[in-house]
């Protein structure tokens, strides 16, 4: 488990913190949805979760951030490596930027760990077969489409076995293909054991994914529970996050008086 | 090479190297005309301009071919120019012929087999991989700002202007870049102490070490042979 406790948070030469008294958990097994309105603090609480923030990036945290019970604090970042994973939004800039084949960039995660060369084309191998890119594995990384790289980064995140892993907007800049596939690939790695917290504005995909979902507004956790009350909570809107498109339909539906069949005739016209 | 072409002097010697130590190999590579496109692109416009300085304002230049009011085309000035141009030969061919012969992966990785510290192979292989990337960003940027009515085509003002919106962009996106690449790195373990692994040795034969031996044997010889006069005898 990956908890924050009472964690407050201000990048340097902020005025303000950009998380104020959160906690949260995210258990084994378990995929956790964060959302919240552009600027709510969730990338801040992803670089807090695994300790990039202050370790990297700097500012000072008060409260605790426990990696399976084990307070953070006195790790180095190195240490926590293997430990945590850690994805970012744009595709690109996660790209070790000196692999020449998809491979390689798999690798170059248990490369940097100094394990055994065996060790490594093993563990490169099976994330390479976790996200289903065999086809990739030769070519160049920096010639794929956005939502295939994002599979190629997480790929690198799952070779160093973090047993948690954290996603900044992994669909940010992806077309709804590319969405797809990496929600496929989250679903999957999910039934491996790992914890694993995904920022998302997108809430139909929330709604696919996720087991339980944290709102975050103004730097504070304000909504949390089981994704389909999250989703279906009207206080939702407030915060900036609009509902999956089935629950606005419904919404809708009842709003302009529409007879109960005629909803359910609806949703399964969406659904098709 | 390089070292090579600026020790010997004269006419013969820079020739003897250009042909010696870049076309033979490049011949061996098949890569004589990449290899040309490459050095001439490289060093055409300082080589014109060596050629005219040269030819026409050399200094205590005697022997005239032809003068235009108080310029004056010498002889000398020829033989030096074409002098340095050689030279600029010898040293363009072999960097292009190191460029075109050594993918920077394998350079990388064999820099770091040999103890180079991995933090210093990342930055010049990231560096030499970066530029194809930003020049794609360009062009992407480019296209977009075109659409939007931008000129980047037309007379070279035109496109001079049509460049600085194109350089925030470009430059801001590699700065932005930059801090979420470097937390990217160390969310995979880029800094931590001690050895990496390292999954392949690129290729590496006898005759290529034997080769580097030699390179490495010819440019104490040739100090030592100009120091004692040995190669007046060329020019
Ligand atoms: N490096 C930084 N230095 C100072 N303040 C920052 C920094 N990064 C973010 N902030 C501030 O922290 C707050 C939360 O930002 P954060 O990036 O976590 O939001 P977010 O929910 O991820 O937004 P988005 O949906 O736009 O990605 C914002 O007010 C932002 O201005
Ligand atoms: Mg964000």
């Amino acid at each position: 488990m990956l908890a924050l406790e009472s964690v407050t948070y201000r990048y340097a030469g902020a005025t303000r913190p950009s998380l104020r008294d959160v906690s949260v958990a995210f258990g084994d097994g378990e995929v956790v949805g964060v959302t919240g309105r552009s600027e709510a603090g969730k990338t801040t609480l992803c670089l807090v979760a695994c300790g990039i923030a202050p370790r990297t990036v700097g500012g000072t945290l008060t409260g605790r951030v426990l990696l399976d019970g084990e307070d953070t604090a006195p790790l180095p970042m190195h240490a926590l490596v293997g430990r945590v994973g850690m994805g970012f939004s744009r595709p690109a800039t996660q790209l070790s930027g000196v692999a020449g084949t998809v491979y390689e960039e798999v690798a170059f995660g248990p490369m940097n760990l100094g394990l055994p060369r065996a060790e490594v084309i093993e563990r490169t191998e099976s994330a390479i077969a976790a996200l289903r890119i065999e086809p990739l594995a030769a070519r160049d990384p920096r010639r794929l489409s956005g939502g295939q790289q994002q599979l190629v980064s997480m790929a690198g995140l799952l070779a160093l076995r973090p047993a948690h892993l954290v996603l900044d907007e992994p669909t940010a800049q992806l077309d709804p293909a590319g969405t797809r596939l990496v929600g496929a690939a989250l679903g999957r790695l999910a039934e491996r054991g790992a914890s694993i917290a995904v920022t998302e504005q997108k809430t139909d995909l929330l709604a696919a994914i996720a087991t339980r979902i944290v709102v975050v507004d103004e730097a504070r956790v304000v909504l949390e529970g089981p994704a389909a009350d999250v989703l279906a909570d009207p206080a939702l809107e407030g915060f900036g996050v609009a509902a999956p498109a089935p629950i606005r339909l419904e919404r809708a539906a009842a709003a302009a008086d529409l007879p109960a069949g005629a909803i359910a005739r609806l949703r399964e016209a969406a659904a098709k | 090479m390089t070292a090579a072409a600026l020790l010997t002097g004269g006419l013969l010697a820079p020739a003897l190297v250009t042909v010696v130590g870049v076309l033979a190999p490049a011949v061996v590579a098949r890569n004589v005309w990449r290899l040309a496109r490459t050095a001439l692109l490289l060093t055409l416009p300082l080589a014109v301009s060596i050629l005219l300085v040269n030819v026409l304002f050399f200094p205590g230049g005697q022997e005239v071919i032809f003068a235009v009011g108080p310029v004056r085309a010498t002889v000398e000035g020829l033989r030096f120019a074409i002098e340095t141009l050689l030279r600029l030969a010898a040293i363009s061919g072999a960097i292009s012929l190191f460029y075109l012969t050594t993918p920077p992966g394998e350079l990388a990785v064999d820099l770091e087999r040999r103890g180079v510290s991995p933090r210093l192979t990342f930055i010049v292989h990231a560096a030499v991989q970066t530029v194809p990337a930003m020049v794609e960003r360009a062009a992407a940027i480019t296209a977009a700002q075109r659409a939007r009515g931008l000129d980047t085509e037309g007379s070279p003002w035109k496109r001079l202007r049509g460049l600085l919106p194109l350089a925030g962009p470009v430059l801001l996106g590699s700065i932005a870049d930059v801090e979420e690449r470097t937390m990217a790195l160390e969310a995979r373990g880029f800094t931590r102490p001690g050895r990496r692994t390292l999954l392949w040795h690129p290729a590496d034969s006898g005759g290529q070490a034997a080769a580097r031996w030699l390179m490495l044997a010819v440019v104490p010889a040739l100090v030592v042979a100009r120091a004692f006069g040995l190669l007046d005898w060329m020019g």
